[in-house]
């Protein structure tokens, strides 16, 4: 192995190191979880776009089978996750912090998990825009919790792919244990993404709390060069110092490469892209083995008594899988997603989706309830920590006053809502609620401007529209006038010759 | 003597010149003042505030003979706005709830196709032709209530939008008070 390109690696501004809470779920392997009563499969479980349903109810159902459309460019589609009867297409609470409803297809599994069978594509012979395109079909989305369409993603060309196993987030591990467990099916994923998108390299960017996870990569990339294939070249697994937010895109960026993406810029622009673990072994299971995305690996911990990673079919109860793990009784609340950049679920009931890393249950015990908030002392401690070098204290002055204008001005839209300025916080600030309620009421202000702006060129087409008519009309009168006018003046200047008498 | 008069004649010339070019080519049509009012009224053209629509309205203000606090889905709010802009004493419309955005939405069994409510509408967010079935176009809607008093079988209702993860907003923060006995 030829020498380390990444001896030196970058720094990030700011960041946080909370106490990592991995060992509690990383030391047992993926278990996989019983089939359940039933499965709610919502129709969006992406950031970008949805999917339209293609089956009714009553229909019979093989796993993997489609049975959600993409729709639009931006769509991705969804899947059975396994072989049953389609009983119900009606809205069920959604993993969402508002806890709203949304349309979802209901599926009663028949036990059989019989797979539907796709015509297989060969990774190594199919055109590009096939595997994109099957990409697409098979529903995949960043699995690292943004849900962002892969399709879209992979659809750039890129000179260095980051493959971002960095988990930085306190309490999860599903990362972690699939590196450890598929580290083969990751790395092949990898070079099928890497390819799509040209890059030249691809760098497995890993924290150093994961050492088995960095060995397993490590012993992945050997065996792939002992396989002597030409793409084993470009690819380097590189420990990266653990600190929060490190996987955030932008972050690990310049970590890794030095690059630091401006604002209102995509990585893509400086010939960068990242993707999760997850997304690479879920691409490595739709192109090489034929199967569409139906399940995800989430990390269950917290106050249970069996914590730990569950391979998971998309759409089953948070609640059944806390019952798996075993709550224990002083729970009070859950939360989905790590604790820093998570939200409370409104209700258990809510399924499992794409984006779902983890679950934890929590007690006041294990997360305390957050101390009154108290007046903001200008310490600057948040300033410091903000990894995408802000002022947070002066876009709380601004939100909290529900001045926008302002907070927009200092840049409330680069927040990557990480929290890492509430952590460090001496005086309890939410300061991340605050940023939350300040972005979506801009949020919803520039709807209401841009639907004003519509209202408003209807309206004044409309006015443009009745003139136009109503001079038509006119006009049209007066040239029947004109008509009926010369019709008559020459009916009477005919009148004496056709009056011989 | 000769040479100051004709100094002050040519400045005066040259200036006048300056002048009657910047009028003719940086004439500005309309009236930039009714625009940014028009700019700040939400375009509902609903008419109630005796106007015919938002513009006029604007127009109106612009031009002194409507008072500012005439605007019911503007609010209070935008009065306060349209004080400011205009240096006026703002003046509270009164105690009103803030309403919630809502969509017409025709009962299209209903319906009978009078076509009606498609003259009264505003903004042309209403599709149908004579004695067929009717409906709004949600998306272009804005509320404005004009299509309710026309319809001779009263089949349109106003709808509260629904909440959606996308126009979900975060509630403002608040700490409870901490017990402390």
């Amino acid at each position: 192995m030829s020498a380390s390109r990444f001896a030196h690696l970058f720094h990030f501004h700011g960041g946080i190191k909370p106490a990592s809470h991995k060992t509690e779920s990383n030391g047992v392997p993926i278990r996989a979880v019983p089939l359940p009563e039933r499965l709610v499969v919502p129709l969006i479980q992406s950031s970008r776009g949805g999917a339209r349903t293609i089956v009714t109810v009553g229909d019979k159902v093989l796993k993997g089978q489609c049975i959600g459309e993409a729709e639009g460019k931006a769509g991705t589609a969804i899947h059975a996750p396994t072989s049953g009867t389609v009983k119900e297409i009606g809205r069920y609470p959604m993993a969402h912090p508002s806890g709203l409803e949304s349309l979802a297809i209901v599926i009663e599994p028949d036990g059989e998990e019989r797979w539907f069978e796709y015509e297989r594509l060969d990774p190594e012979h199919a055109s590009r825009e096939d595997l994109i395109l099957r990409i697409q079909a098979s529903g995949i989305v960043g699995m690292g919790g943004a849900t962002f369409p892969s399709h879209i993603k992979v659809d750039n060309a890129i000179d260095t792919l980051i493959l971002n196993g960095a988990e930085c987030e306190p309490w999860i591990t599903c990362d972690d244990r699939l590196m450890r467990e598929r580290a083969a099916d990751v790395l092949t994923g990898a070079t099928l993404l890497g390819r799509l998108s040209g890059a030249k390299r691809i760098v497995v960017a890993i924290e150093d709390n994961k050492p088995e996870a960095i060995a397993a990569m490590r012993a992945a990339v050997r065996a792939e060069e002992l396989s002597d294939k030409d793409e084993s070249e470009g690819i380097e697994v590189v420990p990266v110092p653990a600190r929060y937010p490190q996987g955030g895109e932008k972050q690990l960026i310049k970590v890794v490469t030095g690059i630091e993406v401006a604002a209102g810029k995509l990585a893509t622009d400086y010939g960068v892209q990242c993707f999760n673990v997850g997304t690479a072994h879920a691409v490595c299971r739709a192109l090489v083995h034929g199967e569409a995305m139906v399940s995800r690996i989430v990390t269950v911990t917290g106050n249970v008594e069996r914590p730990g990673n569950y391979e998971v079919l998309l759409g089953t109860r948070v609640a059944d899988l806390l019952a798996l793990a075993g709550v224990k009784p002083d729970t009070d609340r859950t939360l989905m997603g790590g604790p820093m950049m998570g939200f409370t679920l409104p209700s258990a009931e809510a399924p499992i989706t794409k984006g779902s890393n983890c679950v934890i249950a929590a007690s006041p015990t294990l997360f305390p309830h957050r101390p009154p908030e108290q007046p903001c002392i200008r310490c600057g401690s948040c300033a410091r920590a903000c990894p995408v070098e802000l002022q947070p204290f002066e876009l709380y002055w601004h939100s909290r006053a529900k001045n926008f204008d302002k907070a927009g001005e200092y840049h409330i839209f680069d927040c990557i809502e990480c929290g890492c300025c509430a952590f460090v916080c001496p005086a309890h600030i939410p300061l991340v609620d605050y940023f939350r309620f300040a972005k979506s009421e801009m949020r919803a202000k520039n709807e209401e401007r841009k639907a004003a702006e519509q209202a408003r060129a209807r309206f004044e087409f409309r006015s443009f529209r009745l003139e136009r008519e109503k001079a038509e009309k006119a006009a049209r009168l007066a040239a029947k006038a004109a008509e009926t006018r010369a019709a008559m003046a020459a009916a009477q200047s005919s009148e004496p010759k056709a009056d011989p008498s | 003597m000769l040479t100051a008069l004709l100094v002050m004649a040519g400045i005066t010339l040259a200036l006048g010149l300056a002048l009657g070019y910047a009028a003719v080519h940086f004439h500005v049509d309309g009236n930039p003042l009714a625009e940014q009012i028009d700019a700040i009224l939400p375009q509902t053209q609903c008419a109630q505030c005796g106007f015919p629509g938002c513009k006029p309205y604007a127009e109106a203000v612009a031009s002194g003979a409507a008072e500012i606090n005439l605007c019911t889905p503007g609010g209070d709010d935008g009065a306060k706005k349209l004080a400011e802009l205009l240096g006026r004493e703002f003046k509270p419309r009164g105690v009103q709830e803030e309403k919630l955005k809502t969509v017409a939405q025709i009962d299209e069994q209903t319906c009978i196709g009078c076509t009606l409510c498609i003259q009264a509408c505003p903004v042309d967010a209403i599709v149908g032709s004579a004695k067929q079935m009717h409906t709004v176009v949600s998306a272009i809607c804005t509320g404005c209530e004009l299509c309710l008093p026309p319809c001779p079988v009263d089949c349109i209702a106003l709808i509260e939008e629904p909440r959606t993860p996308q126009n979900w907003r975060w509630k403002y923060p608040r700490t409870g008070l901490r017990v402390v006995s």
